[in-house]
C-alpha cells in the first residue's frame, strides 16, 4: 500500500455532508506544507474550496493560495475547449458556433463526456507534471464510480475517434497504484458507513482505481473507560449530585447528562466504526480524524484536520 | 423579500408538521445529503398515518437498510407495499389510517415510462435494447431527478393516496429535480436535437460540410455519432408525449396541493444549503411548508449556570474528588474520581461550543418558513417503526422521553 502522500493523483469521495471538502482541503495542505506542488481540485465547484482557505472564488486556471498550494474549480466547457486547443490543427474552434449548446447537447445526450473531460483534465495534470499531487475534492459516492470508470466506459462506446485514443494513457494512470488512489471520507454513522462500504466493494468491482484510504470524519472523544464508568454512575447519585452541587455552587445535573449523551452518542458510532471495520477490506487503511468544538469552519479548522491527517499517516 | 422585513418567526413559536400533512396531497422533502431527509420523511408520513388516518404512502430513494426492513421494502423494485398493522402493533400504537411505502427504481420507473409512450412494439424493444438508453437510465444522473417526479405524477394521478410524503433523491445540486421536468421537455424539443438528427434521416446531406460534423466527427467518431442520432430518432416518436407529461409534473410541482419541507441540521455546509434551497423554492413560486432542524443539540448545553459548574469540575478536579469521597461507594479510586470530573466538566464545555455555534446559525436562519421544526439529537439510530414514530413525535411537536 502506497502512502497518499506519494502517489500523484488523490481523489477524496464521501457521502454529502461527511466533510468531503475539508478532508480533500486538508490533505492538500498537509502535502503542500510537506514540500509537494499540490493542485486541489474541486470537481462539484460550489466554490467552498476558496472559503475554507478562506481566500475568495477559485477558477479554472489554477491559483497559488499558499506557498506549494494551487486550487482549481472543474469547469467541463473550459476543460474541452482546452482540449481542442492542445489538440485539434486546425482552428475550427471559432467556427462551431455555439460551442456551449452543442457541448451541452452532446453532454446530455452521452453519458460519460462531461466524466471524461473531468477525469481527462486531471489525469492530463499528472502526466505533464505540472504537479508533485493533484488531490480532487471529487463527486460524493454517487457518482463517483461513474467518474472513474467514464474512460473505460467510453472506450466501449467509442471505438474511434481522437477521444478513443485519448482514454489510453488516461487508464494508464488511473490503473497504477502508484500513481492513483481514492479516498472515501466517512462518518461514523449508519448512512456514511453503509454507502463507504458499498462503494469500496463497486470501486474494487467496476474500476481500476485503487482504494487508498478510508477517512473516518469526526471521531467522538471517549470520555472515560469501561473501567471508569461505575464512577460516573455512582457520581450521578442523588447524594453526589448534591455534594457536587453545593461544592460548585450551581446544578449539576445538566453537566452530567451531557456526559451521558457524549457517552452514548460515541458507543453508538463505535458500533458503526466496528461494522465498517469488518466489512472493509483488510488492506484498506483506515485513519480517524477527530471530531473538533470549535467555533467556526475556515482555515484553522483545515489546519486541524491537516495535522491530525499528518498525525494518522506518520507524516 | 429580505430578511429585515419579514416578520421573524423563532423555533418556538410554530413548530409543528401536522398542519402542512394535513393539508396537503403531496409533501416533497428535500434539502442536503447526510442531515436524515429519508428517516423524516418517513417518520413524517408514518405519523400522519396514525394520527390523520387515510391512505399515506413514503415515496423513498434510497433508504438505510434496516429502515428499508422496517418499512417492509426488503424487496427491490417498484411496488408499493403496505406496512403490515403487526408492526404498528409492536410499536404499541393504533393508526387511524395506513401507511404504504415504495422505493425508486430508476430503471424500472424508465422502463415503465417508455412502455407507456412508445408508439409502437418495434419502437418499444428497439429503444429498451438501445446502449444509449441503457446508459442514460441507468447511470445518467439527471434521470434520476426527472423519474423521481415522473414517479411522483403517476401515483397522485392514480388517486389510490390521500396523502404522498416524498424523499427527493441526492442531488449534485439542490434544484436540479425542481428543474429536471422542464429541462427534459427542453431537451426533446431543442433544435439542436432536430438539426443533430436531420442528416441521419436524410442520407442526401453532406455531413462533412457542417463544421460542427467535422468537430464532433473527429472527437466522438462516427459510429458513436450514429448511435446518438439512432436513439434520439427513436426517441421523437415519443416526443410529444413525453413534453406534455414533463410540463404536467411541472404543473403538479406548483399545484397548491404539493407543499415542500426542506430538512437539515445546523452544520454551516448543510445549513447553507438548505438556505439557498428554501430561497430557491420561494422564487420558483414552490410552496415552502416547513424548515425542519434535525439533531438540535440540547438546549440544557447553552445553560450558563451549568457552564459555571463545568467549569467548576475541569479546573478544580482534584479538590472535589476529595470532597466527594465520602459520597460514592466504598474503595473507590480519587484518582479514577479526578479524571472523571474533568472530563465530563470538559466534554460540558466543548459540546457547550458547538451548542452555541449551532444556536447562532438557527438565529440567522434568513428565509423562515411559517413552520419551523427543530428535532433533538437522537442518541441511537432510528430504524425501526417505534423509532420513526418517537421522532414523527418531535414533527408534530410533541415532547418525547
Amino acid at each position: 500500500m502506497v502512502d497518499l502522500l506519494d502517489r500523484r493523483l488523490v481523489f477524496v469521495t464521501g457521502k454529502g455532508g461527511v466533510g468531503k471538502t475539508t478532508v480533500a482541503s486538508a490533505l492538500a495542505l498537509h502535502a503542500a506544507e510537506h514540500g509537494r506542488r499540490t493542485l486541489l481540485c474541486e470537481v462539484d465547484a460550489k466554490g467552498d474550496v476558496g472559503a475554507y482557505f478562506e481566500a475568495g472564488p477559485t477558477a479554472f486556471t489554477p491559483r497559488e493560495l499558499m506557498p506549494g498550494l494551487w486550487a482549481m474549480s472543474m469547469d467541463t466547457e473550459a476543460s474541452l475547449r482546452e482540449y481542442l486547443k492542445l489538440n485539434l490543427r486546425v482552428p475550427v474552434v471559432g467556427r462551431i458556433g455555439p460551442l456551449a449548446k452543442a457541448f451541452d447537447f452532446v453532454a446530455t445526450a452521452a453519458p460519460g463526456v462531461r466524466e471524461i473531460l473531468t477525469v481527462g483534465k486531471l489525469c492530463f495534470e499528472v502526466r505533464e507534471r505540472h504537479y508533485d499531487l493533484v488531490v480532487v475534492d471529487a463527486s460524493a459516492t454517487g457518482h463517483i464510480v461513474g467518474q472513474l470508470a467514464a474512460p473505460q466506459a467510453i472506450n466501449e462506446l467509442v471505438r474511434v475517434g481522437l477521444i478513443r485514443s485519448q482514454t489510453d494513457w488516461m487508464l494508464d494512470i488511473l490503473s497504477d497504484r502508484a500513481q492513483t488512489g481514492l479516498a472515501i471520507v466517512t462518518t461514523p454513522e449508519e448512512m456514511p458507513v453503509n454507502e463507504t462500504m458499498e462503494l469500496a466493494a463497486r470501486v474494487r468491482e467496476e474500476t481500476t482505481v485503487e482504494v487508498a484510504a478510508v477517512v473516518v470524519n469526526r471521531v467522538l472523544p471517549e470520555l472515560f473507560g469501561r473501567g471508569e464508568e461505575a464512577v460516573f454512575e455512582d457520581l450521578r447519585r442523588p447524594a453526589a449530585v448534591a455534594t457536587l452541587a453545593g461544592l460548585t455552587g450551581g446544578d449539576p445535573a445538566p453537566v452530567l447528562e451531557a456526559a451521558r449523551l457524549a457517552v452514548t452518542l460515541r458507543r453508538t458510532r463505535a458500533g458503526h466504526l466496528e461494522r465498517l471495520r469488518q466489512g472493509l477490506h483488510p488492506t484498506v487503511p483506515m485513519l480517524y480524524l477527530p471530531f473538533l468544538f470549535t467555533r467556526a469552519h475556515g482555515l484553522r479548522t483545515v489546519r486541524q484536520i491537516a495535522r491530525a491527517l499528518g498525525e494518522e499517516m506518520g507524516t | 423579500m429580505s430578511p429585515s422585513n419579514r416578520p421573524r418567526r423563532r423555533a418556538s413559536d410554530v413548530r409543528s408538521l401536522d398542519g402542512l400533512l394535513a393539508s396537503r396531497e403531496i409533501v416533497i422533502a428535500c434539502g442536503p445529503g447526510g442531515v436524515g431527509k429519508t428517516t423524516t420523511a418517513a417518520a413524517a408520513a408514518a405519523m400522519a398515518a396514525v394520527r390523520l388516518g387515510g391512505k399515506v404512502l413514503v415515496l423513498t430513494v434510497d433508504p438505510a437498510r434496516r429502515l428499508a426492513d422496517a418499512l417492509g421494502l426488503e424487496g427491490i423494485g417498484n411496488a408499493e407495499r403496505r406496512v403490515p398493522t403487526e408492526a404498528f402493533t409492536e410499536a404499541g400504537v393504533k393508526p387511524m389510517g395506513e401507511l404504504w411505502a415504495a422505493m425508486l427504481d430508476t430503471k424500472e420507473s424508465w422502463d415503465a415510462l417508455i412502455r407507456m409512450h412508445a408508439p409502437d412494439t418495434r419502437t418499444r424493444e428497439e429503444i429498451l435494447a438501445n446502449p444509449l438508453y441503457r446508459n442514460i437510465s441507468g447511470r445518467f444522473v439527471q434521470s434520476h431527478d426527472y423519474i423521481a417526479m415522473e414517479r411522483l405524477f403517476e401515483i397522485h394521478g392514480e388517486g389510490t393516496y390521500d396523502l404522498i410524503v416524498v424523499d427527493t433523491p441526492p442531488t449534485r445540486n439542490a434544484l436540479d429535480f425542481l428543474d429536471a421536468p422542464e429541462r427534459m421537455a427542453d431537451f426533446f424539443s431543442s433544435r439542436l436535437l432536430r438539426w443533430l438528427i436531420v442528416p441521419y434521416r436524410s442520407r442526401l446531406v453532406n455531413l462533412a460540410s457542417r463544421p460542427f460534423y467535422q468537430v464532433a466527427d473527429r472527437i466522438l467518431g462516427t459510429q458513436f455519432l450514429s448511435d446518438i442520432a439512432e436513439f434520439f430518432i427513436l426517441f421523437q416518436s415519443m416526443y410529444d408525449g413525453f413534453v406534455k407529461r414533463a410540463r404536467a409534473v411541472s404543473r403538479l410541482l406548483a399545484d397548491r396541493r404539493t407543499s415542500f419541507f426542506v430538512v437539515s441540521t445546523l452544520e454551516m455546509v448543510p445549513l447553507r444549503e438548505a438556505e439557498f434551497f428554501a430561497q430557491a423554492l420561494t422564487e420558483r413560486r414552490l410552496h415552502l411548508g416547513a424548515i425542519v432542524l434535525n439533531k438540535v443539540l440540547p438546549a440544557y448545553l447553552r445553560d450558563p449556570q451549568a457552564a459555571k459548574v463545568a467549569e467548576a469540575m475541569a479546573e478544580r478536579a482534584e479538590d472535589l474528588a476529595g470532597s466527594l469521597a465520602p459520597k460514592l461507594a466504598e474503595g473507590t479510586d480519587p484518582a479514577q474520581v479526578r479524571r472523571v470530573l474533568a472530563e465530563v466538566g470538559q466534554s460540558y464545555l466543548d459540546y457547550r461550543v458547538v451548542a452555541q455555534r449551532e444556536a447562532e446559525q438557527q438565529t440567522e436562519l434568513a428565509a423562515v418558513p411559517d413552520t419551523l421544526v427543530s428535532v433533538p439529537y437522537f442518541e441511537t439510530d432510528v430504524y425501526d417503526l417505534a423509532g420513526l414514530l418517537r421522532l414523527g413525535e418531535r414533527l408534530w411537536g410533541e415532547q418525547g422521553d
